[in-house]
């Protein structure tokens, strides 16, 4: 049996790997949008499984990537929010 | 304990929030936020001139926990660039947005994006750095999209998702350097990293995240469309500042960060993709048909020169060697911050008095907007490396460390980009001199032809016959009596 952390990093890896190829493959707007987003998951959850890393030494998982993450969520969100506006303009014009 | 460094970024900040708030007001917001940072800029640069370098810690905690601000000769070199260029730019924007909306929508925008450039230069701490990277993405992205039209739109659309895709690139390897070392302080950082597995997968996320945003060949894909459909001031800044900084956080990982765990063949390899994007971007740029549309391939070209100085850069021996490459690249990226935005305002008034850009239906635009033209052809001249500008400086120091270091394979590629270039400004010019109707005043729109004038003269006589000084800025105590300037 793996360890935990080395568990949720493959998976954080596979699921990059997935929103990766997912991304460069699609053509659909929205669809590229929830690859990306399926991309963040995966580094975030890697960013996760290091703070486990310590936990054999501490009592507590590292804090320090659990904060980075916060902030990484922060802008993934507002990313997203910027691509979901842009894709409703070009809609938009295109219906005119 | 130096404050200094908070004020570059927190007067465009500031003036962002302005702007946003009390938008019938939003241009003196814009030029006042403008001229400040620019003078903030420049005590920074004396301080640096002064000290060799500056640190501050944020709310007095240390780097560790806390967050560092710092300043070197680079830093300080590439914040007095960007903040010439962007009052310089702001200027021609008051002139520049006739319609209301797009005005008000404009100034937030471009002084958050100045924002995020300046934490971008000053950062210390690689998640910080990622956090800049992002705003500076998101601001480009929407300032791309201001144009509206169908063309701007789709191509801000591809600009956000390849950004984005870049710096998850860039985080993954940045939560990897913490897996590894514990630390994202870049100067903590430096003297831990060793050459392993870790430090290389690290830094290669980190470099190819980097590689998109700087549009290096074959990664330039997105870059043409994005720059040529945006205003031109616009234009102006993301090709003169923002794809630099990319290639800024480069040049910051390999030379001072990771320096002990790289070979000569991975910096050859980045320079064998520069060579590509100089010969591809020029001749691309040779056989655009639309002005901005060659100034953005121009920009394909230009990053290319810089990633060829990586490899000479590293093969060279440590210490006066080594300087003098490192001086002429960021003489090459000062220049051509300069003649690029210089270009792209040129272009930016020529379109609008013509209503068109195609460069084969230019003629008369030399009668009609003397001074454009004049602005046009002189950035010309920095862009090919003709003297006294600094491109010229630069290149020739780059093929004299390249022959002394033995990389022969990029003399050619020198020669031949530069030769493309030579072609494609002239290509420019000698329609603009041909027959044509519209003679108008002199100056008509003095004030978004004197900006873009100014910008030119900069890159191609001020940086090239004071380039002395920008050795010894970057590379204090380099013994500069081998150079004629």
């Amino acid at each position: 049996m793996l360890p935990a952390e080395i568990i949720f990093g493959l998976t954080g890896v596979g699921l990059f790997t997935l929103g990766l190829r997912a991304t460069l493959l699609h053509g659909s707007l929205l669809a590229r949008i929830l690859a990306i987003n399926v991309c963040g998951a995966g580094v975030f959850l890697m960013f996760v499984s290091i703070a486990y890393q310590g936990a054999a030494a501490m009592p507590v998982p590292d804090p320090v990537p659990h904060a980075l993450v916060l902030t990484g969520i922060v802008v993934a969100v507002s990313a997203t929010a910027l691509a979901l506006a842009l894709g409703r303009r070009l809609r938009e014009s295109a219906d005119e | 304990m130096n404050n200094l460094l908070i004020w570059p970024v927190a007067l465009p900040l500031i003036g962002s929030l302005l702007a946003l708030v009390w938008p019938r007001r939003a241009d003196w917001a814009g030029i006042g936020a403008s001229v400040a940072a620019l003078a903030v800029a420049g005590l920074v640069a004396a301080d640096v001139m002064r000290h060799d370098s500056l640190e501050l810690a944020i709310g007095g905690w240390t780097p560790g926990l806390g967050i560092a601000l710092r300043a070197d000769g680079l830093s300080a070199a590439l914040l007095l660039m960007s903040s010439l260029v962007a009052l310089a730019t702001a200027i021609y924007a008051t002139n520049y947005f006739t319609d209301a909306h797009k005005r008000a929508d404009f100034w937030p925008l471009w002084l958050l994006l100045i924002t995020a450039l300046h934490a971008l230069l000053l950062s210390g701490d690689l998640f910080n750095i990622y956090v800049t990277l992002e705003l500076l993405g998101l601001a480009a992205v929407a300032l791309a999209a201001l144009g509206r039209t169908r063309a701007a739109l789709q191509a801000a659309v591809r600009y956000l998702t390849v950004g984005l895709l870049g710096s998850l690139a860039f985080l993954t390897g940045v939560g990897l350097v913490y897996a590894a070392y514990g630390t994202l302080d870049m100067s903590t950082l430096a003297g831990q990293v060793r050459a392993e597995p870790a430090a290389w997968v690290a830094l290669a996320l980190m470099t190819s995240g980097l590689l998109i945003k700087s549009a290096l060949f074959p990664m330039h894909f997105w870059l043409p469309s994005a720059h040529a459909n945006a205003p031109a001031p616009v234009s102006a800044a993301l090709s003169a500042l923002v794809v630099k900084a990319a290639f800024y956080l480069v040049l910051r990982l390999w030379l001072d960060v990771f320096d002990v765990a790289l070979g000569p063949a991975a910096a050859g390899m980045l320079g064998v993709l520069g060579a590509f994007a100089v010969i591809w971007g020029s001749w691309k740029a040779f056989r655009a048909e639309r002005l901005k549309l060659l100034a953005a391939y121009s920009t394909v070209a230009q990053i290319g020169y810089l990633f060829v100085f990586l490899p000479v850069l590293l093969a060279s021996a440590p210490g006066a060697a080594r300087d003098l490459v490192f001086g002429a690249l960021v003489l090459f990226a000062l220049t051509h911050g300069f003649a690029k935005s210089a270009f792209f305002l040129g272009a930016g008034v020529v379109l609008q008095r013509a209503g068109h850009d195609r460069i084969a239906e230019l003629g008369g635009t030399a009668r009609a907007l003397p001074v454009t033209t004049f602005g046009l052809a002189l950035a010309g001249i920095a862009l090919i490396g003709l003297p006294p500008s600094g491109t010229f400086l630069a290149k020739w120091q780059l093929m004299a460390s390249a022959i002394e270091v033995g990389q022969w394979l990029w003399i050619p590629v020198i020669a031949a980009g530069s030769l493309l270039a030579g072609a494609y400004v002239f290509r420019v010019l000698g329609h603009a001199f041909g027959p044509g109707e519209g003679v108008g005043p002199a100056l008509a729109w003095a004030r978004q032809e004197l900006p873009a004038l100014l910008l030119a003269v900069v890159a191609t006589a001020v940086l090239g016959l004071g380039a002395v000084h920008v050795w010894s800025f970057v590379v204090p105590g380099l013994a500069i009596g081998g150079i004629q300037p």
